[in-house]
């Protein structure tokens, strides 16, 4: 099945591996993902600090497109531009705003736009969490996760619609599916310190150190997140973090498409994990050992069985 | 007819913006008018006066009165025509002050409108005619729903008062949330101790019977008459055998029974006795939990039982007492706080509520009063309790304050300190309530010699450390800066609500209840314990948040009012309700649909089903007047023809 | 000297009732309880608390508010509005705040202000971010030439540095345009864009 879909800068950039990931999973999944065409920058988070209409009109272009293809839905990988597209959306309703927001554009923007969700909720909108547990070539029990949902998916709750924000768990459902034991981590929706990584450094230090800290003293494998920023945060300043915490963190961080594609058993390239700064080949090598005892295990019973117990 | 209109001065808060001297010379222009004064205060000794004597002097037979609301003074005046000999309907008002003199300053218009009033309150009159209140038997007993501290002050006081009690009570002891608790403020007095006495008292006034583990099913009558049925909850256990020795509860191999009075902070058996103070002190078996009810594998309890007790085939029984009052004094519950997610939503073991803190710090607790951890049983070393969990919280729809969270969060961090001295307790507050007699001095003492660390500000988030710990994030606006402590066990001061099932009981009474659910007083400052209902009165937080004193002392007020009903061997019933002309009546029965109060039946007469009202029942509410097609049904002192009679002068003005 | 606010002086209700009608929320429902800040992942880097803000708005500081640097830093993570117990939209007041302070040139902290219109350039002229192209502009801008460079290799390494820009397919026209009309229009209604 097609489904409309909306990038956003980082898939073509620093987040080419979630990019890859999502594209890889969602055809194994048989979901097509095609690209509105001419799609534009949504403005992220400096277009609203600078302006509400100026940044309402970047993503009502997006929306206009997407109404003109007639989708049904618009699916995006990156939490800002979800973000941002459903805000437009919302304002747009105001017909003093709209008309404010139309006079930036090169017409009339369409009277309706299609709702715009992120892939997860794409996903899990398309099938259950058994028909994902059935596409799982490899499994991943054994495996300690910790699900970081970043501060934007789930707030404010009313636009974005993802379930409770203080506590959702729509990524734990998907992992526990590949068959990750999800530990509970209460900081699952703490902010990572956003844009502020170039400006201040303090700022993404400290709240990703914040983040891998408590990941790291529950003892997780993995952090699995679902957000660009968030990712780079988290995984190419992991140094910078562990300056910030005096201490020296070693956590992968990987896309839920990425855990998804390992458990998939989809090929290592095209899920991009060799442009994860803090590598996963460790997680990898151990999720191959636990695989293989368990495949052992049979093996080993029918001989205890033969030597008559012990 | 001969009237006599007076118009009130009301000093200069009518005579500022209206000729009263005026009105008063219009009116006696007015049809049956024979005399017409305008007094200075007429509701004072001398305008009363004034008013008896014109009737005897100009033999009045009807007066009209413009001042106030009649929500003032019409009883007021009633009394002052009937002492005069008149019957007291003969009495009409006008409102020329809150409808008149306080609306505008223009003098002519005020005047002008004054006088129309005037005109409407004559004719009124004219079309009036003499009524006769009845007088029906008052049953001088009296029901009290729950048996808390308030309930249980209202039944002694009732009891004392030489007036029988039934107390029902839906726990199987009484004593309410005061027995839960481990101390009581400002004084740190043990609670059951002070309770206790007064539950004794209860089980053995021979005034009052007792049906616990009991909730009423239905009420029906009116003051003075109330039939209630109860239902008394099978208990599988014979309490008239039951003695309390409590072999039971120790040979019971179901150990796993949430413990309900506990505050489910530890588990108990299927078959238990609350507390060993619990009146009455008799076992109950939980029937979700009990082996034999449940598989029919077991019966260890009847086998032990010295007295043969056990009825494992009990049956839920329903008994009818008839009452003539009803005190409802259902106390409240802690509102559901597992909405606050941020807090862990009730899946974090060290994050619990003050009931079930005071539980631990209870001896008669699960954990015999050593405060312990609930998820590893070591003794915490810092303690932080959270006020306003629920209250004042517009997010979850509790604006309101629980009123007694600030002074029972100080008691907590006072007997946490002499429980474990080595300990620190922090307090996160937004306010401090103390207003009570000692109260803020106790609160300072929680600060000042028990070294609690008090912090102004709320907590954003709780949340479990991987060591074991929870770490709070909370602010000290005062210091404006975020702080983060990392406690042991954590207390949340929830928020109160109406007890569980509020809303249901108060349809049961007709009486009306917030959106919170707590049960709505006739007057907020000066009724605080009656209702609008005759006859149901209420005590303690059933009718809105108070502490202790404050609950035992609405208990022993409605017992008084209670006490003051039952003075009188009769009840006069208000005449200003619906009559039926059986003559008109084609017995559709609408009016029996509509009247809200059940107060119509349909009778049979002379072979034709007629409607009847039920005197006693009716409020005067005027539903069935207006609804009936026939204009058979009438409301007294409001019929048609004399609201047209209102409504035809006020066209001809 | 305690150096007393001048509350007759100072107080400007108009700011309040332009704070209110903007973020449409009614800032005297805060009770100042502290709730956004406890949570705030930012406060340790703000001059005034974001409870300490809603409190000079409510007491119409102007100056105090708008040339403050706390409204800079703030995240948008809307952590603040979620736990507020009067429902607040404290992060919506905050951005009120951020757009009527840069409306006025009150930037208190133009590292942040350089970093967004850094971005914003290269959307007007490419169409999508292009993220060296930010880099780039702001470290000229702010002087910051050292910033992430610790980053630069490992970011090289992993093809995270993409140094083409990517382009609309049909040209960054439609997008320039946008930006031409709103400078534009800011101009006329008298507005700093």
């Amino acid at each position: 099945m097609n489904f409309a879909y909306y990038p956003g800068c980082s898939a073509r950039g620093s987040s080419k591996d979630y990019e890859m990931s999502t594209q890889a999973v969602c055809k194994a999944l048989d979901m097509r993902l095609v690209d509105i065409p001419d799609w534009n920058c949504c403005g992220s988070t400096p277009a609203h600090a600078v302006d509400t209409e100026l940044s309402a009109a970047l993503c009502v272009r997006n929306l206009d497109i997407a109404a003109q293809q007639k989708a049904e839905v618009l699916l995006t990988p990156c939490p800002s531009c979800l973000s941002n597209l459903r805000m437009a959306a919302k304002r747009m309703e105001n017909p003093a705003f709209r008309s404010r927001v139309d006079e930036l554009l090169d017409g009339p923007s369409a009277k309706e736009f299609p709702p715009v969700t992120s892939v997860m909720q794409g996903i899990a909108a398309q099938m259950d969490m058994g028909a994902i547990t059935a596409r799982v070539r490899q499994s991943l029990k054994g495996l300690k996760l910790v699900a970081y949902y970043g501060c934007l998916m789930s707030r404010p709750a009313e636009v974005m619609n993802f379930g409770d924000p203080e506590n959702p768990t729509l990524m734990e459902e998907m992992m526990s599916a590949c068959g990750a034991e999800m530990l509970d981590f209460p900081l699952k929706t703490a902010c990572c310190g956003a844009s502020f990584g170039i400006p201040e450094r303090p700022m993404t230090a400290k709240n990703s150190g914040r983040i891998l800290e408590l990941a790291t003293r529950l003892g997780a494998d993995a952090i699995v997140v679902a957000c660009p920023l968030c990712q780079m945060n988290l995984d190419l300043r992991q140094d910078q973090a562990s300056a910030a915490m005096d201490t020296k963190f070693r956590m992968p961080v990987l896309y839920f498409t990425q855990m998804m594609g390992i458990a998939f058993d989809l090929p290592e390239k095209e899920l991009g994990l060799n442009k994860l700064c803090v590598s996963a080949d460790g997680l990898i090598r151990k999720l191959g050992e636990l695989r293989r005892e368990e495949a052992a295990k049979p093996a080993e019973q029918k001989a205890k069985a033969a030597e008559g117990g012990r | 007819m001969r009237i006599g209109v007076f118009i009130c001065h009301c000093g200069s808060n009518i005579a500022g913006t209206v000729d009263c001297a005026k009105v008063a010379a219009i009116a006696r222009t007015y049809p049956d008018v024979v005399y017409a004064d305008d007094p200075m205060y007429t509701c004072a000794e001398p305008g009363q006066a004034a008013i008896e004597a014109a009737i005897h002097e100009h033999k009045l037979d009807g007066v009209v009165v413009a001042s106030c609301s009649p929500r003032m003074h019409e009883p007021t005046f009633r009394r002052t025509v009937e002492r005069a000999g008149l019957n007291r309907y003969m009495l009409e008002m006008a409102n020329i002050r809150e409808h008149v003199s306080w609306i505008g300053k223009d003098m002519e218009a005020n005047t002008n409108k004054a006088a129309e009033l005037v005109q409407l309150a004559v004719e009124k009159l004219r079309n009036n005619k003499p009524l006769m209140a009845k007088s029906f038997d008052v049953n001088k007993r009296v029901l009290v729903i729950g048996g808390g501290v308030a309930g249980i002050q209202a039944a002694l006081d009732c009891a004392d008062g030489g007036v029988p009690v039934v107390l029902v009570e839906r726990e199987a002891t009484i004593g309410g949330k005061m027995a839960k608790l481990d101390k009581t403020f400002p004084t740190v007095d043990c609670s059951a101790c002070i309770l206790g006495p007064k539950m004794v008292d209860v089980a053995q006034h021979s005034n009052i019977t007792l049906y616990a583990y009991s909730e009423v099913e239905d009420i029906s009558g009116y003051v003075g008459n109330f039939t209630v049925k109860i239902r008394k909850r099978s208990t599988y256990v014979d309490w008239s055998l039951c003695t309390g020795c409590g072999a039971c509860t120790e040979k019971c191999p179901a150990k796993k029974t949430p413990d309900a009075f506990n505050e489910l902070t530890g588990t108990t058996t299927a078959i238990t006795i609350a507390f060993p103070q619990a009146i009455p002190k008799k076992a109950v078996i939980n029937p979700q939990f009990c082996r034999q009810l449940l598989k029919g594998k077991c019966g260890v309890c009847a086998k032990v039982c010295p007295t043969g007790a056990i009825k494992y085939d009990m049956e839920d029984e329903i008994i009818t007492e008839e009452v003539g009052s009803i005190v409802a004094a259902t106390g409240y519950d802690l509102m559901d706080w597992t909405v606050y997610k941020e807090y862990g939503g009730g899946t974090y073991p060290d994050v619990i509520t003050s009931l079930q803190y005071e539980r631990l710090l209870s001896a008669s607790g699960p954990t015999g009063g050593h405060v312990k951890r609930p998820s590893d049983g070591r003794e915490p070393k810092n303690i932080v309790f959270v006020q306003c969990v629920g209250s004042r919280d517009k997010s979850v729809g509790r604006p309101y304050c629980s009123g007694f969270c600030c002074m029972y969060t100080a008691k907590q961090a006072i007997l946490t300190k002499d429980h474990i001295p080595d300990s620190k307790s922090f307090v996160f507050y937004m306010d401090i309530r103390a207003p009570g007699k000692m109260y803020d001095e106790f609160t300072r003492r929680a600060m000042e010699e028990y070294g609690t660390e008090y912090i102004r500000g709320r907590v954003s988030q709780i949340y479990p450390d991987a060591n074991g710990q929870m770490t709070v994030m909370g602010v000290d606006t005062l210091l404006g800066q975020p702080v983060e402590i990392k406690a042991d066990l954590v207390v949340l001061a929830v928020g109160v609500e109406a007890s569980k099932g509020s809303p249901q009981l108060a349809e049961k009474l007709r009486i009306s209840y917030d959106s919170y659910g707590f049960f709505m007083e006739s007057h907020v400052k000066l009724k605080p314990v009656e209702t609008n209902t005759a006859g149901v009165y209420l005590a303690g937080v059933c009718q809105g948040v108070k502490d202790i004193p404050a609950s035992v002392a609405q208990g022993s007020a409605a017992a008084a009012k209670v006490l003051a009903l039952f003075s009188k061997d009769k009840l006069e019933s208000d005449p200003q309700i619906a009559q039926v002309d059986i003559r008109r009546c084609v017995n559709c029965g609408k009016c029996i649909r509509c009247c809200p109060f059940g107060a119509i039946k349909e009778v049979e007469i002379r072979g034709e089903g007629k409607a009847q009202v039920i005197e006693t029942v009716c409020q005067g509410c005027g539903l069935c007047t207006s609804t009936c097609p026939q204009g058979a049904i009438q409301l007294s002192h409001a019929t048609d023809n004399q609201i047209l009679a209102e409504v035809n002068a006020l066209c001809q003005c | 000297m305690n150096e007393a606010i001048n509350l007759n002086r100072l107080r400007d209700p108009a700011f309040t009732e332009e704070v209110e009608a903007h973020s449409g929320q009614k800032v005297s429902t805060c009770y100042q309880c502290g709730n956004c800040t406890a949570g705030c992942p930012a406060g340790f880097v703000y001059d005034m608390q974001v409870n300490q803000i809603m409190r000079a708005v409510q007491l119409g500081l102007k100056d105090a508010v708008l040339d403050s640097r706390s409204i800079w830093m703030c995240l948008s993570c809307s952590t603040c509005s979620q736990r507020c117990p009067n429902n607040i939209d404290v992060a919506g007041v905050m951005e009120t705040l951020r757009h009527m302070a840069r409306k006025e040139g009150r930037v208190a902290v133009p590292k942040v202000e350089k970093f967004w219109f850094s971005f914003l350039d290269t959307v007007r002229t490419f169409g999508r971010t292009h993220e060296i192209g930010t880099m780039a502009l702001y470290m000229m801008r702010s002087l910051r030439v050292f910033t992430d460079v610790d980053l630069a290799p490992e970011a090289l390494k992993k093809g995270k540095l993409g140094l083409k820009p990517h382009i609309l397919p049909g040209g960054a026209g439609p997008v320039t345009r946008i930006f031409t009309r709103y400078k534009e229009r800011a101009k006329r209604e008298g507005v700093r864009p």
